[in-house]
C-alpha cells in the first residue's frame, strides 16, 4: 500500500555546494545516476510499491531528491520552505504538483525553514523531527498543530548528517536505526526512550547513508551496507535490498531522499 | 551586581523531546541563570506543553549570546516594550504622567535598545535624549522647555540590588536601627571595607559631616584619617568650617575652650571674628595660603587635596566664602561630586545626611553615625533605604575608625 513520488534525474548534477558531501568538481556521472535511478524505480515497482512521476525542471538539479519537496499527511501537504536560496525554486513546483491532485497544500510562514521529509520522519502515531542545519525548531510547531500529532525535536550535530533521514530510519513500529553520532546526548536519550528497539550503525554505515533507506512493508531498499548490519535487519523479519547510489551519494542522498512517501502506514489522520 | 534579563516563550513537545532541560542546561552552562515563571505540560500525547521562562545574565553581551541559543532551541522572545515620551512644555516642569525614579539603577528600552539612565537618583524624571540616545535622571528645577521625558512605566526598568556575596559590614548590620549592638565590631568592618575600597585605584569615599564632630573635640580624628588619604571628599555646611577655624584660631568651639571644657571669656563671639578673618583673607584657601589658617579640618582638606564642598543654610553666619549659598547650584554640585561614590559615611548631620541620601543611588554604600537614632530612622523614611545605622557618640566612633586603619 506504500506511494511514493520520484522524480527522474534528467538534470540532476552538482552544480552547487550546501552540504560537506557536495564538490562541484566531483560531478555525478550523468549516466550511471540514470542507470542507479532506474534500477531503483524498478525495484519499486517489482516490490508493487505505486510510484509517481513528477517531471524535472532544468535548473532544478537536487529536484530528484522529492523527499525534500514537503511532507504529506493524509490529504494535506507541507510544502518546504527551502534554507538555501539554490533549492527555493523547487517548492512551488511541488506545491503545484500536489495542487493539481487534490492535496490541500500548506504553507509555513516565510521565516521558518522546513525541508520536507529530509527533516520529518513519522514513527508509529509520532513525527520524528530533526533541525539544526536545514529545518529550524520553530517549524515543527506549525506542523504538530497541522497534522496533530506529537512532534520529537532532534537537535542535529554533524554537519555531515544534515538532515534527519540521512542519519534515523524507522524500520517498523517497535524498530528504527540511528546513527548515534550524528545526535547529542539529549537527542540519543529521546529516541532510546520512546523507540522500543533502536539500532545502532556504525560510522562506516552511516557514511554510506544505511540510515537513508526506503521501507515498505517489509521491504527495505537501501544502498550497499554491512553484512552485520545486514543480519540484524533480517533477523528482524526484514527483507533488505541493497543497491548502488553512488552517483547520488556525491550530493548527499541514497534511496530515501529520492523518493517522498505519498502514502504509508502512518502518514494518515 | 546589574542583571539583564529577557522572558522567553516555548511551546511544542518541548518534554518529551527534552528541549526544556536542554534549555535550562544551556543557560547555566553558559554563565546565566532562570526563573520558569509558567509552565504547563500537555495531558495527551499530542497535546503541547508551554513555558514562559526569565532569563538573566550578568552581562547584555552574554544574555544576547544565551538567547540566540535559546532562540536555536525553539524558544522566542516576548518583545520589550518601549518607553513613551513627553515634551516639557515649561521650564522647570515635568510634563503630566511623569515617570518619577528611584535610586536604584534604572535602564529604559527605546527605539530597540536598552538604555542606563545616568546620575540615578529618586524623586527626579527620565529626560531622553533621543539624538544621542541617553537617559539622564533630572530635578524638575532643571527641567528646560522641549526636553523629552518618560511618561508613565512602560519600557522602564529597575534593577533591585543584588547583595554581596562576601560576609561584609552591610550583612552584618542588615537589622534595623538600634542602639544596642556591639559598635567595635562594627567600626572594624568599617575600616574592613575601606581598607578594602583603597585596594582599587579609583574609589571614591565620601564623608557628610556635621559641626558635632567640632563640638566634641573629634576633629583630631577626621584630620587623621583625611591626612592619611581615607577621605576622598568631605561634604559639610558653614557650621562645621567656622567652628573648625574657630578651633584653630581660638582654641574655641562655640565659645567653649576644647582644653578646658569651659566657656572662654568673651568666645561667644570667637566665630564670628573666626569668620571675619576668612572673609578678610578672601576665603578659606588664601588663609591657608597666607599663612593665616594653619591647621584643622579645613586646613587638612586644603592641603592633602581633599575635595570639600560647603553647602549654606538659612541660619548660617557669614558664611564663609568657599559656602554655596544657592541652594540648587549646591544640590547640582553635590550631585555631579557623588558620581561613581562607592561608600558614603554621614557623621552628625541630619539635614545634610538627608539631602546627600536623595541624591545618591541605591548602590552606593552608606553609613549613618548619629548619637540619634530618629536621623537613621529618617534617612531611610525619605528612601535610603541601603544606609546603615550606628547610634553612638560621634567621638567613639571616629576613634576608633582611626585604631581600626592602618
Amino acid at each position: 500500500m506504500t506511494e511514493l513520488l520520484l522524480c527522474p534525474p534528467t538534470y540532476y548534477t552538482v552544480d552547487y555546494e550546501i552540504n560537506p558531501w557536495m564538490h562541484i568538481h566531483n560531478k555525478p556521472d550523468r549516466e550511471l545516476a540514470e542507470s542507479q535511478w532506474t534500477a531503483f524505480y524498478r525495484l519499486l515497482t517489482e516490490l508493487k510499491v505505486t510510484v509517481h512521476r513528477i517531471d524535472p525542471k532544468p535548473g532544478l538539479p537536487d529536484m530528484v531528491f522529492t523527499a525534500n519537496g514537503g511532507l504529506v499527511f493524509g490529504n494535506k501537504f507541507i510544502v518546504s520552505n527551502f534554507r538555501h536560496a539554490e533549492r527555493a525554486k523547487e517548492a512551488p513546483v511541488f506545491a503545484s504538483w500536489f495542487k493539481n491532485r487534490g492535496y490541500e497544500v500548506v504553507h509555513l510562514p516565510r521565516d521558518r525553514y522546513f525541508e520536507g521529509e529530509g527533516d520529518a520522519l513519522m514513527f508509529g502515531d509520532t513525527l520524528v523531527a530533526g533541525f539544526k542545519f536545514r529545518s529550524d525548531i520553530h517549524s515543527h510547531r506549525y506542523i504538530g498543530e497541522v497534522i496533530g500529532r506529537r512532534v520529537i525535536s532532534l537537535e542535529l550535530a554533524s554537519p555531515n548528517f544534515y538532515h534527519l533521514d540521512t542519519c534515523f530510519c524507522p524500520l517498523n513500529d517497535e524498530t528504527a536505526i540511528y546513527y548515534p553520532e550524528a545526535f547529542d546526548s539529549y537527542g540519543r536519550e529521546v529516541l532510546k526512550h520512546i523507540i522500543p528497539n533502536l539500532i545502532e550503525v556504525g560510522r562506516k554505515d552511516a557514511m554510506n547513508f544505511c540510515c537513508n533507506a526506503v521501507v515498505s512493508g517489509k521491504n527495505v531498499i537501501m544502498n550497499n551496507c554491512s553484512a552485520e548490519l545486514r543480519r540484524r535487519m533480517e533477523t528482524l523479519g526484514l527483507n533488505v535490498f541493497q543497491l548502488s547510489f553512488s552517483e547520488f551519494i556525491k550530493a548527499g542522498g541514497s534511496s530515501k531522499c529520492l523518493s517522498l512517501y505519498l502514502k504509508s502506514p502512518h502518514n494518515e489522520p | 551586581m546589574k542583571e539583564f534579563y529577557k522572558i522567553v516563550e516555548l511551546k511544542g513537545h518541548i518534554i518529551e523531546s527534552l528541549i526544556l532541560p536542554k534549555i535550562f542546561d544551556e543557560i547555566l552552562d553558559r554563565g546565566g541563570d532562570y526563573v520558569s515563571e509558567e509552565i504547563r505540560i500537555g495531558k495527551t500525547k499530542k497535546d503541547m506543553s508551554y513555558a514562559r521562562i526569565r532569563v538573566t545574565a550578568p552581562e547584555e553581551n552574554l544574555l544576547n549570546n544565551i538567547l540566540d541559543r535559546l532562540h536555536e532551541l525553539g524558544a522566542t522572545s516576548k518583545e520589550d516594550e518601549e518607553v513613551i515620551l513627553k515634551t516639557a512644555r515649561k521650564n522647570g516642569v515635568f510634563p503630566d504622567g511623569f515617570y518619577s525614579t528611584t535610586n536604584l539603577d534604572t535602564y529604559i528600552y527605546y527605539r530597540k535598545r536598552w538604555i542606563k539612565v545616568e546620575d540615578i537618583s529618586m524623586d527626579c524624571c527620565i529626560r531622553v535624549d533621543t539624538g544621542r540616545m541617553k537617559a539622564q535622571s533630572l530635578k524638575i528645577c532643571d527641567v528646560k522647555r522641549g526636553d523629552k521625558f518618560v511618561i508613565g512605566t512602560r519600557g522602564v526598568r529597575v534593577l533591585l540590588p543584588k547583595l554581596p556575596y562576601k560576609k561584609g559590614v552591610f550583612e552584618f548590620m542588615s537589622s534595623g536601627v538600634s542602639s544596642e549592638k556591639p559598635k567595635g565590631v562594627m567600626i572594624k568592618r568599617i575600616a574592613e571595607e575601606i581598607i578594602e575600597l583603597k585596594k582599587g585605584k579609583a574609589s571614591k569615599i565620601l564623608f557628610v559631616c556635621g559641626p558635632a564632630i567640632i563640638h566634641t573635640g573629634s576633629r583630631e580624628y577626621l584630620v587623621s584619617l583625611i591626612e592619611r588619604g581615607y577621605v576622598s571628599t568631605l561634604f559639610a555646611g558653614n557650621a562645621l568650617a567656622v567652628h573648625d577655624i574657630e578651633v584653630s584660631l581660638y582654641g574655641t568651639s562655640l565659645g567653649v575652650s576644647l582644653e578646658e571644657g569651659v566657656a572662654a571669656p568673651g568666645g561667644h563671639n570667637h566665630h564670628l571674628r573666626a569668620i571675619n578673618t576668612i572673609r578678610s583673607a578672601g576665603g578659606i584657601r588664601n588663609a591657608v595660603k597666607k599663612g593665616i589658617l594653619r591647621s584643622g579640618v579645613m586646613y587638612s582638606c586644603i592641603k592633602s587635596g581633599c575635595a570639600f564642598l560647603l553647602a549654606g543654610s538659612i541660619r548660617d553666619d557669614g558664611p564663609l566664602p568657599e559656602v554655596i549659598t544657592d541652594t540648587l547650584a549646591a544640590q547640582r554640585l553635590m550631585k555631579k561630586k557623588l558620581k561613581g561614590v562607592d561608600l558614603v559615611i554621614m557623621i552628625s548631620t541630619m539635614l545634610h545626611s538627608i539631602a546627600v541620601g536623595n541624591l545618591l543611588p541605591a548602590r552606593a554604600r552608606t553609613i549613618c553615625v548619629d548619637i540619634n537614632p530618629a536621623v537613621v530612622t529618617k534617612l531611610a523614611d525619605r528612601g535610603t533605604h541601603q544606609a546603615t545605622g550606628l547610634i553612638m557618640d560621634v567621638k567613639t566612633f571616629l576613634r576608633e575608625l582611626c585604631d581600626n586603619l592602618p
